[in-house]
C-alpha cells in the first residue's frame, strides 16, 4: 500500500515538475479570477512561482516544509493587509487542486488520478494553514490598531504653567482609562506640573470599573505629589456614582474644566483679574 | 550591608534611596534617620525615591513609620520623587501611605518645607510669640 | 496544526534570607521585561513578588520561587509559585482579607498581591505548608 502510494506520489510529483508553465498559468488565473482586478497579475505570479517552487522542494525534503510555509505566512500576511477576505486567501492555495486536476485529467492514468488525491489532501493541509495565519495576521492588525487608536484618544495638554489636562472623549473602558492614568501621571513628572484636570465632559456614561480607575488616578497622583480635579461630570454620571455606591470622598469635582482651571490657578498661587468676558489679565504670583 | 547616607543642608536632612534595598537596610535607614533627627534637630526629612523602582508594603510601611516617627520628633517628613509606575501599584496594592506628605522633585519638596516653615512662624507670631 | 508550547521554567530560586527576596524581585523583573511587559505591569509584578517572598521568609521560615513562562494563544505570561513547609494557612478566607496579618505587618501580602496579578491560588494545609500560584499576562 505505502509503495502504492509512493509510485502515485512521485507521478504527480513528475507531473507537476513536466507541466509547470502549464499549471502555474492556470494557477495564477484562477487565483486572480474572484480579484476582479484587485491584484496585479504579475505580482501573483512571482508570489505563486516561489511557493510552487517550495512545494516541489518540500516534496523532495521532508525540511523544505518550512520554508513553504514561511512562504504561506506572507502571503497570508500581506492579503490580510490588503483588506483580502479569508476564503479569497485560501481560493489561492486550494486554485492549485484545479489547475493540476486539468492536467491529470490530460494524463488520464490511473496513477495520477491516485496521485492526485494524495496531492489533494496536503493541498488541503496547506491551505487550512493559509487560513490559520491569516487569522492570525488578522487579529496582529486588530491589536495593534486597537493600540493606535488609544494613543490617538488621549491627548494630554498643558493649561498653564504646571497645570495639565485630559479631555476624555467617549465611551471609557478599562483599558482605555488604564492607558490615559498612565500617561497622565507620567505628564505630571516630565513637566513637573501640580494640578492635573481629568475632564469628563464628553463622556456618556462610566461604570464602576471605570469609575474606580478614576479615583485610583488622584490617588496615584497624590502619591507623587500632585492634585488632580475632576470636572465636567453630567448629572446622569454624578448620578451613577451615588447610585453605586463609589465613594469619591475628598476628591475635588468641579462642573466645567473652566472651573477647574481657575480653581488649579488660584491654588497654585496665580491671581486671576479682570473677568470680563473674553478678556482676562492673569498676574502670576511671585513667590 | 549598605548603609544608606543621610545629608544635611541647613535645618533638612536628605536621604536619597538608590537601587534595590533588603529588609534589614530599610530597618537600619528607619533607626538611623530617628537617630539624626534627634541629634540634628532637624525641622524636616526628605525622602528621595526617584531611583527606586518598587515600592511595596514593607517600603511603604517603613516611609509611615519614619513620617510618624518624625513629626513626634517634631519634623515634617516629605517624600519626593515617587515613579507613576510605583504609585499605580501602591495604590493597587492598597497602600494609602495616609499622613505621608509628597512632591514631584525634590525641588518642590524644598520648597514645600520652606512654605511650611514660614507658614509656622506667621502663625507664631498671630498669637504674640 | 500548531500546538501551545509548553510551560518553561527559567529560575528555581531558594527564599532563606533577605538577600534572596531581593535576588528573587531582580529574576522576576529580567524575565518581566523578556516577555515585554510594560513598565507599570513590570512594577506590579515584582511588586507581588516580593510580597508573596517575604510571607514565605517571615512566615515560613524560608521555601522557594518557581519563575515560569507560560503562553495562552498569542498572549505569554508569566507565572511565579512560592512554596514552603510552613506551618500553612489555617483560615485561607481571612488570610486574604485585607489588613489581617499574623506576621506583624501591614497585612496586605496576600490580598495585595492578588490584585496586582491577574491570576490567583492558594493552597495551604496545616502543619504542611503553602503554595502560592500567581499569573501574569501581557496585554
Amino acid at each position: 500500500m505505502a509503495v502504492q502510494e509512493n509510485i502515485s506520489r512521485r507521478h504527480v510529483e513528475a507531473l507537476l515538475r513536466d507541466n509547470e508553465d502549464g499549471i502555474l498559468g492556470r494557477w495564477v488565473q484562477i487565483s486572480n479570477e474572484p480579484l476582479r482586478g484587485r491584484a496585479v497579475e504579475n505580482d501573483t505570479r512571482k508570489e505563486l512561482q516561489e511557493i510552487y517552487h517550495a512545494f516541489l522542494r518540500s516534496m523532495e525534503d521532508p525540511d523544505g516544509a518550512s520554508e513553504l510555509r514561511g512562504l504561506l505566512s506572507d502571503l497570508s500576511r500581506s492579503r490580510a493587509r490588503q483588506g483580502f477576505t479569508p476564503s479569497e486567501t485560501a481560493m489561492a492555495v486550494f486554485g492549485l487542486k484545479e489547475a493540476v486536476y486539468e492536467f491529470v485529467e490530460t494524463d488520464g492514468g490511473e496513477e495520477a488520478l491516485r496521485g492526485f488525491i494524495w496531492l489533494s489532501r496536503t493541498i488541503d493541509g496547506l491551505g487550512l494553514y493559509t487560513f490559520e495565519s491569516f487569522t492570525a495576521a488578522r487579529e496582529k492588525i486588530i491589536t495593534d490598531q486597537t493600540e493606535q487608536l488609544l494613543e490617538l484618544s488621549t491627548p494630554v495638554v498643558k493649561l498653564w504653567e504646571g497645570i495639565v489636562a485630559v479631555p476624555l472623549v467617549g465611551t471609557l473602558d478599562s483599558a482605555r482609562t488604564q492607558v490615559v492614568m498612565e500617561k497622565l501621571l507620567q505628564t505630571l513628572v516630565d513637566t513637573g506640573s501640580e494640578y492635573a484636570v481629568i475632564d469628563i465632559t464628553g463622556v456618556p456614561a462610566v461604570d464602576t470599573q471605570v469609575a474606580q480607575h478614576l479615583l485610583k488616578t488622584v490617588m496615584a497622583a497624590r502619591l507623587m505629589g500632585a492634585n488632580c480635579v475632576i470636572s465636567g461630570i453630567r448629572p446622569q454620571i454624578a448620578h451613577t456614582i451615588v447610585t453605586l455606591g463609589i465613594e469619591f470622598g475628598d476628591i475635588v469635582t468641579k462642573a466645567t474644566l473652566a472651573d477647574a482651571l481657575s480653581y488649579a490657578l488660584r491654588q497654585s498661587g496665580v491671581q486671576v483679574a479682570g473677568m470680563r468676558p473674553g478678556r482676562a489679565a492673569v498676574r502670576a504670583e511671585e513667590a | 550591608m549598605d548603609r544608606v547616607p543621610i545629608l544635611k543642608i541647613g535645618d533638612v536632612l536628605i536621604v536619597s534611596i538608590q537601587g534595590d534595598l533588603d529588609d534589614q537596610s530599610v530597618l537600619t535607614l528607619q533607626e538611623d534617620l530617628a537617630d539624626r533627627v534627634v541629634a540634628t534637630g532637624a525641622i524636616g526629612v526628605i525622602i528621595d525615591i526617584t531611583a527606586v523602582e518598587i515600592v511595596d508594603s514593607f517600603v511603604g510601611r517603613m516611609l509611615s513609620t519614619i513620617a510618624g516617627m518624625s513629626r513626634m520628633l517634631d519634623a515634617e517628613t516629605i517624600v519626593v520623587g515617587m515613579r507613576p509606575a510605583v504609585a499605580i501599584t501602591l495604590v493597587e496594592l492598597g497602600l494609602s501611605l495616609g499622613g505621608l506628605r509628597t512632591a514631584l522633585d525634590l525641588e518642590k519638596g524644598v520648597a514645600l518645607l520652606s512654605r511650611h516653615g514660614t507658614q509656622g512662624t506667621s502663625d507664631l507670631s498671630a498669637v504674640g510669640l | 496544526m500548531s500546538h501551545p508550547p509548553a510551560p518553561r521554567t527559567v529560575e528555581e530560586l531558594t527564599i532563606t534570607s533577605n538577600d534572596e527576596v531581593v535576588t528573587v524581585r531582580q529574576k522576576v523583573r529580567a524575565t518581566a521585561i523578556e516577555l515585554g511587559f510594560s513598565l507599570v505591569d513590570q512594577t506590579k509584578v515584582v511588586t507581588a513578588a516580593s510580597e508573596l517572598a517575604r510571607n514565605t521568609l517571615v512566615h515560613a521560615g524560608g521555601g522557594q520561587a518557581n519563575i515560569t513562562i507560560v503562553q495562552n494563544g498569542a498572549r505569554r505570561g508569566i507565572r511565579l509559585v512560592f512554596s514552603d513547609n510552613g506551618p500553612g494557612i489555617p483560615d485561607r478566607q481571612l488570610a486574604l482579607t485585607d489588613g489581617w496579618s499574623s506576621g506583624g505587618g501591614l497585612g496586605l501580602g496576600l490580598s495585595g498581591s492578588r490584585r496586582l496579578m491577574d491570576e490567583f491560588v492558594l493552597e495551604s494545609e496545616p502543619g504542611r505548608g503553602t503554595v502560592v500560584t500567581v499569573t501574569k499576562w501581557t496585554r
